[in-house]
């Protein structure tokens, strides 16, 4: 099944069982079904629920929040992740406070799902990961699928488990992609799948491991569309230079489900943290200060982030390669710590 | 003459107008005596909105409101106690403590601070009542400077080609904090709204009753039309935008207070009645302060 079916799945099942599940959002009804799909069918199966929104990001942010205040769990699409901005006054000053702010008197079912990422020639304004600006904003969880996640089983946790607004980032580059499955020894291709769910029950950590029972060399975090490089590279550095490589992909962004991190960390005292948005103020800074805090006495070096460089992103292919992270920047990284 | 039950109703009205006034009178005080922690809005002159449209909603309806709030949260919900024990920050009041002046939520009220950002969560709230087939409204007050808000706009749309229950009430005290209607506003109200294909109503008045009886016949259109509709109450602040007054003029805010929405009603009631009314609400009022310091 490809990332994208799974989340139609999903929604076509949840609308199916619960009737207070409504899909907002631009584009999003039949023929066309969204721009990446993932509503398609919704609008024919359950017509009345699934609407299609003006190009209004705030004005449909704050409307799906009040029917999130008022018995309803809303789903709404933003088209392109880099839209998110503006939504970010609703979440920030709106969606994000309601539960907390009033004393807890009701929760807010609220999920915002987006497409991040690049690598698609989409430029500037259509290719960003900017889910790190939200890290810092109380109230809200992010998640984020990969191909080694369920993705439909993910938004189903979020719709109706997590109960505070939820960022749901979903991965352009993802979209088409067969999700991985497990074979009969337990492996994805060349690793060991183990989930870790230390800090969360529903929605675990994944770790990729050559050798089950060895520790690695060096643990690598990486979330999102970006995991498909950090697999490419650990799988190469096995190979070429025997390095072996943990890699750990966690579903949850926010809160960071750091315990899940702490095990693999202690047995290689080495980390590499890759993420698609940009290193500063990222995703990375956070985890590394996270780690660092817990079990410095452990690290035999300091941590290294990967990440996308301090520009826009270009819109030419040779250049966006160049600024986002690629391949070797991976191996690079991991290769300057051993 | 008028009939027993009109005049029973004026006094009521009276009651909740003075309630307000004396409530955000005694804030202020409470203020420069260093008892309060923050700031505080007070819609003190502008309170008539609030009483008359509230005298009309049913339990089910939604109301939500904006910074300058305790007279819309008063009028809604008489919880003095509650209003000031939040403001106090204390753990009894409806948030805790954490929303405070400006962040209320109580029995499907509910406020917030930042210009325009909660309107187009009333009207989410307002379809999930639609979705519902409740027959409840929500009422959303914002003032004049929202006017300056983009999202204030993209509501506007959601609104009427969703055909969303909403009654957005905008009291127009012709001023966004220092800053004159004259200095931020281009075009009118009417010509902004009607653009969207919402009814509209505009009035300046302070006076409660015919605001009353106005939104009378408002309330029961939105409800039976299901349809949004906005109204523009041109009043006046007679208080400061928050703790201290900014540059308006002596002579202005003298013109304004002749159109006291209290004062108005004032005369028109018996002295012996003000007098009862006056030492009911007085009497609630110590009672409130009493209780919360005791929290």
């Amino acid at each position: 099944m490809r990332y994208v079916e799974s989340l139609n799945d999903a929604l076509h099942t949840l609308m199916q069982e619960d009737e207070t599940v409504l899909v907002l959002g631009q584009d999003i009804v039949d023929p066309y079904g969204g721009a990446f799909k993932v509503t398609k069918g919704l609008s024919t199966n359950f017509p009345g629920r699934v609407m299609a929104t003006p190009i209004s990001e705030a004005g449909i942010t704050g409307f799906a929040t009040g029917l999130a205040m008022n018995g309803f769990k809303p789903v709404l699409e933003i088209m392109f992740g880099d839209f998110i901005s503006l939504c970010a006054d609703q979440i920030i000053n709106g969606a994000s406070k309601y539960h907390w702010m009033y004393g807890e008197q009701f929760k807010v079912p609220l999920v915002i799902r987006t497409p991040m990422g690049g690598y698609a020639g989409f430029g500037p304004t259509h290719s960003q990961s900017l889910e790190s600006l939200f890290l810092g904003v109380p109230g809200i969880n992010i998640v984020a699928p990969s191909s080694y996640h369920n993705p439909g089983e993910l938004l189903r946790a979020a719709i109706l488990e997590m109960g505070l607004p939820t960022l749901f980032i979903e991965n352009k580059v993802l979209y088409p992609e067969q999700l991985k499955t497990v074979d009969r020894t337990g492996r994805i291709g060349n690793f060991f799948f183990e989930r870790i769910n230390k800090s969360n029950k529903s929605c675990s950590t994944v770790s990729l491991k050559v050798e089950k029972e060895e520790k690695a060399d060096i643990t690598l975090i990486s979330y999102g569309g970006v995991t498909l490089l950090a697999v490419e590279a650990a799988l190469n550095l096995i190979i070429e230079e025997e390095i072996k490589v943990e890699i750990l992909i966690p579903s949850i962004i926010k809160p960071i489900p750091i315990r899940d991190f702490l095990e693999s960390v202690k047995e290689s005292g080495r980390v590499v943290i890759v993420e698609e948005g940009v290193r500063t103020g990222g995703y990375g800074a956070e985890v590394a200060s996270e780690i660092s805090e817990r079990v410095f006495d452990y690290l035999e070096k300091p941590i290294f982030r990967v990440g996308a460089k301090d520009f826009p992103i270009p819109s030419s292919k040779e250049l966006e390669r160049s600024f986002l992270p690629n391949q070797s920047d991976i191996e690079s990284a991991i290769k300057g710590l051993l | 003459m008028l009939k027993e039950s009109e005049i029973h109703n004026r006094s009521k009205l009276y009651r909740k107008i003075l309630l307000i006034r004396k409530f955000e009178e005694r804030l202020l005080e409470l203020f420069k005596e260093g008892v309060l922690f923050g700031t505080t809005h007070t819609c003190i002159g502008q309170e008539a909105s609030a009483v008359s449209v509230m005298e009309h909603l049913k339990d089910g309806d939604l109301v939500v409101s904006n910074h300058r709030c305790h007279g819309h949260y008063l009028a809604r919900t008489n919880d003095s106690v509650g209003l000031l024990a939040e403001i106090m920050g204390k753990k009894e009041g409806p948030c805790q403590g954490r929303g405070g002046s400006q962040h209320l939520c109580k029995n499907g009220f509910y406020s917030n601070g930042v210009q325009g950002n909660i309107f187009p969560v009333a009207a989410g709230m307002a379809h999930a009542e639609k979705l519902k087939c409740t027959g409840n409204i929500v009422v959303v007050f914002i003032g004049d400077g929202t006017f300056g808000e983009g999202v204030l706009y993209e509501t506007l749309n959601l609104v009427s080609l969703w055909n969303v229950p909403l009654l957005t009430i905008v009291e127009n005290n012709r001023y966004a904090q220092s800053t004159s209607i004259k200095n931020n506003f281009a075009g009118s109200f009417s010509s902004r709204i009607s653009g969207f294909n919402i009814s509209f109503g505009e009035v300046e008045s302070n006076d409660v009753e015919e605001l009353s009886s106005r939104f009378f016949d408002i309330i029961e259109s939105v409800r039976n039309g299901a349809r949004p509709h906005v109204e523009v109450i041109h009043t006046y602040r007679l208080g400061p935008h928050s703790t201290t007054e900014y540059g308006r003029s002596l002579e202005e805010v003298e013109g304004w207070k002749k159109r006291d929405p209290l004062k108005m009603l004032e005369h028109r009631l018996m002295k012996n009645e003000v007098n009862e009314i006056r030492q009911l609400v007085k009497n609630e009022l110590q009672n409130a302060e009493e209780k919360v310091k005791q929290f």
